[in-house]
């Protein structure tokens, strides 16, 4: 081993510790039976009780869940439908504001995507009357606005890398359009949608900032409960939640992983 | 394929595009006491009060938060994005890299409160070791929310820059080390350039969203630094002042926005 290598490692090993450290310390003292973090008073699971019987936490719980699953769902069909036809339907009208407006909610900060859409359903609703009020339904919409890009890219990526002789092939051997999106595309793409699904599951279970904004009275998500009771000063309960979480979204990851491993990098390179 | 696109035209033309007018226009109406706090006439609006010096300090702020989380992550990130790339489990050490990416943001952040706050661990360790009686208030200072950026967006960089970084050609490396090139050397002249398209990637990953970042500043950051994601978030939310909001919101977007075409159209294809 050269001394340049060993050197990388060194510092690689380190970088994680920094990005771990945390996160095995949180784990650890969720099962701490003191309420201290610099006390150890053996392994208890009492936060883990005390998480189960906050209605609170509990209630906002279930609604994120809801919320993240029909945004994920709402981002794959309206994003799985773009990346098809951006790496399927060659040059069209406005391709290029096409793409620029796919890729607008991926760099934007999410201060942004929830203030500006926060201000459109308030105009809608001044023109239309819907939606009337926000909440539940307004932060699905935002959420899906804000992580339709990912399945989008997911599924151009996975396209782009299979050329298009199948569908040919279908095509001339008779198949209808959408039979061939059915019997050959969707197929194909799968993996991708599903990977697609799962980030946007897990983009929307972490956002506080779009939800504050699109959100209402009554709708209040689990990140917005974490994030007021964390400005008070972090509970030991929040450990026990936050442990819970993590292993979620480490399978869900590991999920996608597994599925498409080009989605789970992000694509954000 | 192309009736895919029709869906997501109407979506991206409603959510991403009308939003985006909606943020510039408020920006030039003028605050009320109405419901919505809005008024007349169309002029200058938000925008006159942009010249605000106190708004030009958190602007100014911003971008300081944002050069420096992203040259700390660069220092910090690249070798670690070498060590990866030169790596026998690449896939393995980039899904390490990807967990807390994914894992929520808020999760994460408890546990920097935890170690900075004042009965936290770094204090309570101070006080053991007997270097100070009383509690140093650490968590609230612009060094802990730098530590806590730099926390949370170093995957950002080290995702592209190691997808970059793996895929150059090591047989330059290796000629420039046969003509008798010194390892340092053949960083400089070889490994890094052929890199800077990732670097560019990554710096600009972790500088955009820093630049708006809400979350962390609040929970991490001292109490009244003037940052523009939180000036705008209390010109909305405490002060209902929208047209201030609208217009800062709609400098940060330009501010964003102009950074990301430019590296768009410089990035081959």
């Amino acid at each position: 081993m050269t001394r340049r290598s060993r050197f990388l490692s060194v510092w690689l090993i380190c970088g994680l510790g920094f990005l771990y450290a945390p996160i095995a310390l949180v784990v650890a003292m969720s099962f701490n039976a003191a309420p201290m973090m610099t006390v150890w008073s053996g392994a208890s699971l009492r936060w883990y009780v005390q998480l189960w019987h906050s209605p609170a936490l509990m209630e906002a719980a279930a609604r994120s869940l809801g919320i993240a699953a029909a945004s994920a769902t709402l981002a794959t069909l309206l994003g799985g439908a773009a990346g098809i036809a951006l790496a399927r339907a060659g040059a069209f009208r406005g391709r290029a504001l096409f793409e620029g407006l796919i890729a607008v909610p991926l760099v934007l900060p999410d201060l942004l995507i929830g203030l500006a859409l926060l201000l459109l359903f308030i105009a809608l609703e001044a023109v239309t009357g819907w939606p009337s009020g926000r909440g539940v339904t307004t932060i699905i919409l935002a959420h899906a606005t804000a992580s339709l890009a990912f399945v989008a890219i997911t599924v151009r990526a996975r396209l782009a890398g299979l050329d298009d002789t199948l569908e040919q092939a279908a095509a001339d051997l008779g198949a209808t359009p959408l039979i061939v999106l059915r019997r050959i595309t969707l197929p194909l793409i799968a993996p991708a949608l599903a990977a697609g699904w799962l980030l946007a599951f897990t983009l929307s279970l972490d956002d506080v900032v779009i939800a504050s904004f699109t959100g209402g009275p009554g709708a209040t998500t689990l990140p917005m409960v974490i994030f007021s009771s964390m400005r008070l000063g972090p509970t030991p309960v929040l450990n026990a939640l936050a442990t819970l979480i993590l292993a979620l979204v480490a399978g869900l990851l590991l999920a996608a992983w597994k599925i498409a491993p080009v989605a789970a990098r992000g694509t954000r390179d | 394929m192309r009736w895919l696109l029709g869906p997501s035209w109407v979506w991206l033309l409603l959510f991403v595009a009308a939003p985006a007018a909606i943020l510039a226009g408020i920006g030039l109406l003028n605050p009320a006491d109405t419901v919505p706090p809005l008024a007349g006439p169309i002029g200058l609006g938000g925008y006159g009060g942009l010249a605000d010096p106190f708004y030009l300090r958190a602007c100014l702020g911003s971008l300081a938060v944002a050069a420096v989380t992203a040259a700390l992550c660069l220092l910090l990130g690249y070798p670690m994005a070498l060590a990866i790339a030169r790596s026998a489990r690449r896939r393995l050490l980039l899904l390490l890299v990807m967990v807390p990416f994914w894992s929520g943001i808020l999760l994460r952040l408890i546990a920097w409160i935890g170690i900075f706050r004042d009965e936290g661990l770094l204090n309570s360790a101070l006080r053991a070791l007997h270097l100070s009686a009383e509690p140093v208030p650490l968590l609230h200072s612009d060094a802990t929310m730098l530590v806590g950026m730099v926390y949370c967006y170093l995957p950002f960089l080290i995702l592209p820059l190691e997808a970059r970084l793996a895929t150059a050609d090591r047989r330059l490396e290796q000629a420039a080390a046969d003509l008798g090139a010194g390892p340092w050397q053949v960083f400089r002249r070889v490994t890094f350039p052929l890199s800077l398209p990732g670097v560019r990637a990554g710096l600009a990953l972790v500088a955009i969203p820093v630049s708006g970042e809400y979350v962390i500043p609040e929970l991490l950051g001292a109490a009244g630094t003037p940052l523009i994601g939180r000036v705008i978030w209390d010109e909305f939310f405490q002060s209902g002042d929208w047209p201030q909001a609208a217009a800062l919101a709609t400098t940060l977007l330009a501010g964003v926005l102009l950074p990301a075409a430019l590296l768009q159209r410089r990035r081959p294809r």
